[in-house]
This record gives C-alpha cells, structure tokens and sequence, in this order.
C-alpha cells in the first residue's frame, strides 16, 4: 500500500513521514530470574512502517507474542527501547500507548452487550456515552454486525465474535493496531475469508496492522512484509517473495514453505561440492570449506525418464529411483532417491514429462537460478 | 484441505438401523435407578429427619403455643402472642444490633479477602495450594477454643494490652466490647468469604483484565468495570455464608462480647434456658430462620453458580 492510498481514503491531512508506527531497537525479554531465567526475546531489532501489514510468524514459543505484547503494553521489556510514532513508550501502561490489540480468542466482556463491549474503549476514554455509542454503531455496521448490537458474545458464532474484537480495537483509532493470531479459533473456510477481509480494511483504515501467526500461508498471504522469529531472535525481515526465494537460513528456508536442504560444502565463490562429489554451480557469499545447505524447493525440479536431461542442465541434475508418488490433482509429489538423500519433488499434473510410479528410474534436474545456499 | 473434507464427513450423524428407541425399556430403566438412589441416601434422609426435620416442626408448633406457668409450653392454645410480643423495643434494639454488627462483619470480611482472593487467584498452582492449606488451618482447632483464644489475647492481662501499656496507652481493653465481636465474627468466618471469591475471580480470564487496559481503562476502572461485575456471583456467596452464621452468633457474642452486646443468638438461648419462654423463644427462632432461609435462596439463585 502507497502512501498516497491513505491520505486519500482517510480524508484527512496525513503527512507521509519516515517515522516508523514502530521501532523495536535491542529490545529483551528475559522472564523469571537467575539460572531459571527464559529469554522471550533477545536483542530484537524491528520497524514497521506506518500503513504497513506486517506479520510476525515464528513455531510457538519464538518470541512473536511476547513482542507483541510489549508492544501492547502488557509486558515491559527488560531492555532495549520500543518507540510508537517516534514516542518512547517502554515503560507506558497499555491504557497510557495509542495502540489497541485483537487478542487471541477474542476477550470479549462476557457481560457486556456487543454494543457495550464495542463503545468499551471510548468509554474509559471520557467519551460520553451517546457519542461513544453512535461511533460504536458507526464501527458494527463496518463489521457487518448490524443489529447484534444488545447481543451478549455468547449469543455470537466465532465469526461474529471475531468482527466484534476487531470493531471493539478499531473505534478507538488506533495508531497500531495488533492483532494475536486473531483468526486460529475459525474454521479454514471462514479463516480463509476473514483473511481477505482483514487485508481490505487494512487498506481502507490505512493503520498499520501487527499480525502474530504461526500460519505461514497465512502471513505470506496478507503481508507487506513478513518477521520470522525463532527461539527469541529476529532470524529475517522482508517480503514473501524475498523469505520464499532468499532465505537467511536453514530454518527459514525450511519453514517457509516447503524444501528440500541438501548438504554441501563451499568450495568457491560460485561452486559447492555436494556429499557425492559432485560439483554445483551455486553463488554463495561463505568462505570455502564452510559446511552449507543448497536449498531446492519442490517445484522448481524437474522430473523426467533417465538420460532425458536437457543438455543445458545436465550439470545440475542427479539420477535416482521414485520412491512414492502421490496424485494431489493439480500436481505430482514424488518422493526421489538419489544414493544419499530423499528429494522432494513437485511436477504439474499437466505438461511435466510423463508420470511416474514407486520404483521408475528417473532423472531430476533444475534451473541454476532457483538454487540457495544457506548456512547454519 | 484434506482434513478439512474429511471433518466435514465425519460431522455426519451416525444412524445406525435397528438401534430404534424403546420407551417402556428406558422407563425401567429410570424407575430402577430411582429406587437405587433412594436406598443409597436412605441413611441420610433418616439422620435428617431425626435430628432436623422433627426439631425444626417441634420450634414452629411451640412458636405458636402458650407459655404455662411452669416454664413449659401449653400445647392446647396456639395463638401469635409470641410473634405480636416481637415487636417490643428491647427486642428491635438486638435485632438492629445483630443486623448492624453481621452486616459490619460482612464488609470488613469482603474487604480483607477480596485483595487476597485476587491475589491467590494470580498465584502459581503450588502458591495457590499452599494459601488454600493457611486458610484453612484455623478449622483443625475447635470453634470455641479459637474464641478463648481471643478472650485471652484481648482481655486487661492480655498481651494486646500488655503492649499497649508499655507503648504509654495505658492498661487497654478491648474484651467485652463489640468490637471484640466483630473481631471474633470476622477471624471466624473470614474462610467462608475467600473460598467463594477465590472460586469466582479464579474462573475469570485474565485477558478480559488485559484487555480493559488496552482499551483505555485505569488499574480501578478495569476493576470496576470488569473484575468486580464478572466476580459478582462470589461476592454475593461469600456475603450470604458470613452474613447468616454473624447473625445467628451464639458462642463469639457469648465468649467476647459484655452485657451491652447481646445478639439475637445469645437472646433466644435465654429465652430457652433462663426466662423459660420456650413459645417467644422458638417464634424468633423461626423468624430468624425464614429471613436466613430467603437469603439463601438469593444466594442460590445468584451465586450458587460458582461453587
């Protein structure tokens, strides 16, 4: 999303500034204390631009929450310092930060009226209650709950509780608004639409949304740009397309999406020497002799019958025996022998060359473009 | 996407063929089980009716019988003498008294064990269990001696005034007061106001806490607004188990408290043993206990829930 989408829909006199909505610098998390201590999060580094969609994906137990929580406010972080719009907000109790969160499995008010629980903020904020009404009402209608207002969330699917969390956050105007895995609770057809509605508000408010998965589809689906986290750190930052086809690591390059990670030792600025010798052309910026992973993803080999290998790849193939082959309807997953490793391998139902059975001797080769290598 | 279908199918209600309901079958099923459950509480209905149900109809019929010249009761003249006679200055004067000092103990509990409940709630499990253990230490030892104790412990000997002596207050006493009672009521019950609170606030989820503070509330308005409503139904029980036992006091009023404090527990055991008015002894007796019995149902109806 540009800047110029937001002014415009906003309506109102937005400068375009350089300040980050966020800026995490150094910041820690150690919980308890002495040999018991848990680092949460260590030594992280992060800015996310106003406007932006940025997702925070990581296994659980990465850190991804608490750092969202520091930035709600609901923890305090044991060092670094966390800015919201240029302001130091650190030590600020969340009621203190312009920030508002969605949380997990919604924390509705149990007694409380949708209506109630939506005009909530505006409400501890001195908004008297006709106006925080009509600015609640204002906030269900955009939600699609229209008439749920004297509703109790019990009263409510998992849907419907969800529009109610995300109303209740968003009629404060937040500056931030953050949201912890806000969509786990639904089922995969309503995840599925509330994902593609999340995005379109986000474009319309023109906030800039937190967004805590542990669903990679999910954030490479709605992110402007992705964090992955693991064990506390910060392991990446950037775009779908930069964590898909240029990872850090083996553990990006791993849980994003889907790989195979062949060992390999660098022997040049542009070769590696895989376990059986053979050589691959692959650009690398590690000293030789260092221990690394060529990462191939699936669908970027090429499968086919013995000595069938285009001669412009035939450096970079390997000869094997199909182990499993699995018909998903619009692809082939084979499952490959080459002597010392299994490769996955992902063929499209059309146009690949031939189909293959347990036990075909084949060939597989791929571009020397869609190689990476990736240390630790 | 796969799993997703197969859920989908699984959600499917078995019906099975020939497994068709048979009526006549079930209900003897039920009525057996009836008769087992009557037999297994058989003891208990009988201890019941032997020692509560017979007492309870004897004070309601001598409620309404005639005091005989001998201190008895004459069975053959019901009349509402006693219940007309409750309505005496002496007698309002205790009840106005009780009812301050029970509802005093009940806000002074409430307040003491709401900060702490909160608090145990938020424990880790182990914290929590030992806390659970300290409360309820005090009922290893005998209602009564407990308030000997305390007789010790505030008289002009005691060590309270000891202290107060020597910090230049001069010889203090506080035994024979009514503040001595409330202080034996609320040591007395305050466990029957944690434990309800305790049940009620732990339930709650803390997130909802949370999230009042990110919508803008204050530490109070989030207690206000949130944690005290959500926590209502344990307030509510916790108030009606101290509120009840204060009112009908007898050993703590009896042990503690001087002339001037009598209570309507202590009154209708004079009633009974002194002034051999059994009739204007039992009529209080039933009254107070219709005006428990109607706070209890309030206190099944609202907080019985949580327990």
């Amino acid at each position: 999303m540009t800047e110029a989408d937001v002014a415009q829909v906003d309506g109102e006199k937005e400068v375009a500034t350089t300040v980050d909505a966020v800026a995490i610098r150094g910041v820690t998390k150690r919980f308890g204390s002495g040999e018991n201590a848990v680092v949460a999060v260590d030594d992280v580094d992060l800015s996310i631009a106003d406007g932006e969609f940025f997702a925070m994906l990581g296994p659980s137990g990465c850190g991804k929450t608490t750092t969202l929580r520091m930035i709600a406010g609901l923890e305090f972080p044991t060092s670094g310092s966390l800015k919201i719009f240029g302001d130091e907000v650190g030590t600020l109790p969340p009621n203190k930060r312009p920030v508002n969160t969605v949380f997990q499995n919604y924390a509705l008010f149990p007694h409380m009226t949708v209506l109630d629980n939506v005009s909530f903020g505006l409400r501890m904020q001195g908004v008297d209650k006709a106006t925080a009404s009509s600015r609640a009402g204002e906030l269900i209608d955009l939600v699609q709950l229209s008439g749920m207002e004297k509703r109790r969330p019990s009263q409510l699917s998992g849907g419907q509780q969800q529009r109610v969390a995300l109303a209740r956050a968003l009629v404060n105007r937040p500056k931030v608004l953050l949201l912890d895995e806000p969509l786990g609770a639904l089922d995969l057809k309503l995840r599925q639409e509330m994902q593609l509605e999340l995005k379109s508000l986000q474009r319309e408010l023109g906030v800039s949304f937190v967004f805590v998965t542990h669903d990679q589809e999910e954030a490479l689906t709605m992110s402007d740009r992705i964090a992955v986290m693991h064990d506390g750190r910060l392991l990446q930052v950037g775009s779908a397309e930069e964590l898909y086809e240029r990872p850090v690591n083996r553990f990006v390059a791993d849980f994003i999406g889907q790989t195979n990670l062949i060992e390999a030792t660098v022997a040049d600025a542009d070769t590696i020497v895989l376990a059986n010798g053979s050589k691959v052309l692959a650009p690398s910026e590690y000293a030789a002799g260092t221990q690394v992973a060529m990462s191939l993803r699936p669908e970027a080999i090429s499968i086919g019958p013995r000595r069938t290998v285009p001669a412009e790849h035939r450096a970079d193939s390997l000869d094997g025996v199909v182990s499993t082959a699995v018909y998903l309807g619009h692809a082939l997953d084979y499952h490959v022998s080459v002597d010392w490793i299994d490769l996955e391998v992902r063929a499209p139902a059309v146009g690949s060359h031939g189909r293959f059975r347990p036990g075909d001797e084949v060939s597989v080769w791929w571009d020397r473009s869609s190689n990476w290598v990736v240390a630790e | 996407m796969a799993a997703v279908v197969e859920r989908d199918e699984i959600d499917v209600e078995p019906f099975i063929e020939g497994e068709e309901a048979t009526p006549e079958f079930e209900a003897a099923n039920i009525a057996q089980e009836r008769r087992r459950g009557l037999l297994i509480a058989l003891p208990a209905y009988l201890y019941l009716i032997v020692f509560f149900a017979i007492p309870l109809v004897t004070v309601v019929v001598y409620s309404f019988a005639t005091r005989d010249r001998f201190g008895g009761a004459d069975l053959t003249r019901f009349n509402l003498d006693s219940y007309l006679e409750l309505n005496d200055e002496l007698i309002r004067t205790i009840i106005v008294r009780s009812a301050g000092l029970a509802i005093l103990t009940t806000l002074i509990c409430l307040a003491i064990s709401y900060p702490f409940a909160y608090y145990m709630a938020t424990r880790s499990e182990t914290v929590r269990n030992v806390m659970l253990v300290f409360v309820m230490i005090p009922f290893w030892t005998n209602f009564l001696v407990r308030n000997y104790a305390w007789y010790v412990i505030l008289g002009t000997d005691g060590p309270l005034s000891r202290v107060a002596e020597f910090l230049g207050f001069g010889p203090t006493r506080i035994l024979f007061t009514q503040a001595a009672v409330v202080l034996g009521l609320v040591y007395g019950f305050l466990p029957f106001m944690i434990l309800p609170l305790y049940a009620s606030i732990e339930r709650i989820d803390g997130r909802l806490l949370e999230a009042s503070r990110d919508l803008y509330a204050t530490g109070f308005q989030s207690f206000r607004h949130v944690l005290w409503p959500l926590s209502l139904p344990g307030v509510i029980a916790g108030s009606i188990l101290v509120f009840i036992p204060s009112l009908g006091a007898y050993v703590t009023p009896q042990v503690l408290g001087g002339t001037g404090t009598t209570m309507l527990g202590s009154y209708i055991v004079t009633q009974f043993l002194t002034a051999r008015n059994l009739p204007f002894g039992a009529a209080m007796s039933t009254v107070l206990m219709v005006f428990m019995l109607a706070a209890t149902i309030v206190y099944f109806r609202k907080g019985g829930r949580t327990l």
